[in-house]
């Protein structure tokens, strides 16, 4: 549970979706959790080069994150570095986007991962996954029988 | 926030431990036991197993009660629910992010193709 991973069917060609991710103004069209703007975006386009992205959020809210790109080969596979600028989360995560033809267009699958410290990290591989989702269902229905606050 | 964080911390980091998600696996299956009982499948002694509850208790996952002479153990969730939310803030970022991309991804390919792309 320390990584996330979504899957995306999308109808436009792997190399649009490609650009949409790493160009300036692709990103200032989608980057952020709700239909504020995006402030800044910055992309440095290589392996060991830097993005940086500030949007501000419906509820006034600025956020910033910046990483480095670890692997690109567009129009396939992108993978960088993120960190949260400020307190909001410290450390450093890690996404991946690979981008797979399918008839429709592309077939997109995001992770990411590493969202914790070193120990989540191993105790990640050791599986405490299914251990979490236990709990998860435990605690799920704890509510609903009014047991949990 | 730095409160928040270091509760985090201390929620994944007492989950880690293979032995102390067994004892949570088996808290969440019966809702008060022993800790002599807990300790019977284990290869080790008690006192370690005592150590494990100890780490369990300071990241708030199990509250303990003394009865007499017994002390019994019960899972305590709030923190595990402290973690997914933690968890589904993440997501919600990239699922409406990645909404809003395959939307525009879709707007550019329906351009290229009018233009005879």
């Amino acid at each position: 549970m320390t990584s996330l991973t979504i899957v995306r069917r999308i109808r436009a060609r792997p190399s649009l979706v490609f650009d949409a991710l790493t160009t300036s103004e692709g990103i200032a069209r989608w980057w952020g959790p709700d239909d504020g703007p995006v402030l800044l975006a910055e992309t440095d386009l290589r392996v060991g080069g830097r993005y940086r992205v500030r949007f501000r959020m419906l509820d006034g809210s600025e956020h910033e994150s910046s990483g480095e790109y670890l692997e690109v080969v567009r129009p396939e596979r992108l993978a960088m570095s993120w960190r949260w600028a400020g307190g909001e989360d410290p450390g450093q995560s890690l996404v991946e986007i690979d981008l797979r033809a399918i008839a429709e267009g592309t077939e997109l699958t995001f992770t990411h991962s590493r969202l914790h410290d070193e120990e989540t990290r191993r105790s990640h591989e050791a599986g405490w996954n299914g251990a979490l989702d236990k709990l998860e269902r435990h605690f799920l229905a704890s509510l609903e029988h009014g047991g949990a606050k | 926030m730095e409160n928040y964080h270091e509760e985090l911390d201390r929620t994944f980091g007492a989950l880690s431990d293979p032995t102390r998600r067994a004892i949570l696996t088996r808290l969440e299956r019966e809702d008060r036991v022993s800790v002599s009982e807990l300790a019977r499948p284990f290869a080790i002694k008690l006192p370690a197993v005592m150590k494990h509850l100890d780490v369990l208790h300071e990241a708030g996952l199990v509250m303990r009660s003394k009865v007499g002479r017994t002390v019994t153990v019960q899972l305590s969730p709030e923190p595990i629910r402290e973690a997914m939310d933690w968890l589904r803030r993440y997501e919600r970022f990239w699922s409406a992010s990645l909404d809003r991309l395959a939307a525009y991804a879709e707007g550019k390919e329906a351009e290229m193709e009018e233009k005879g792309g």
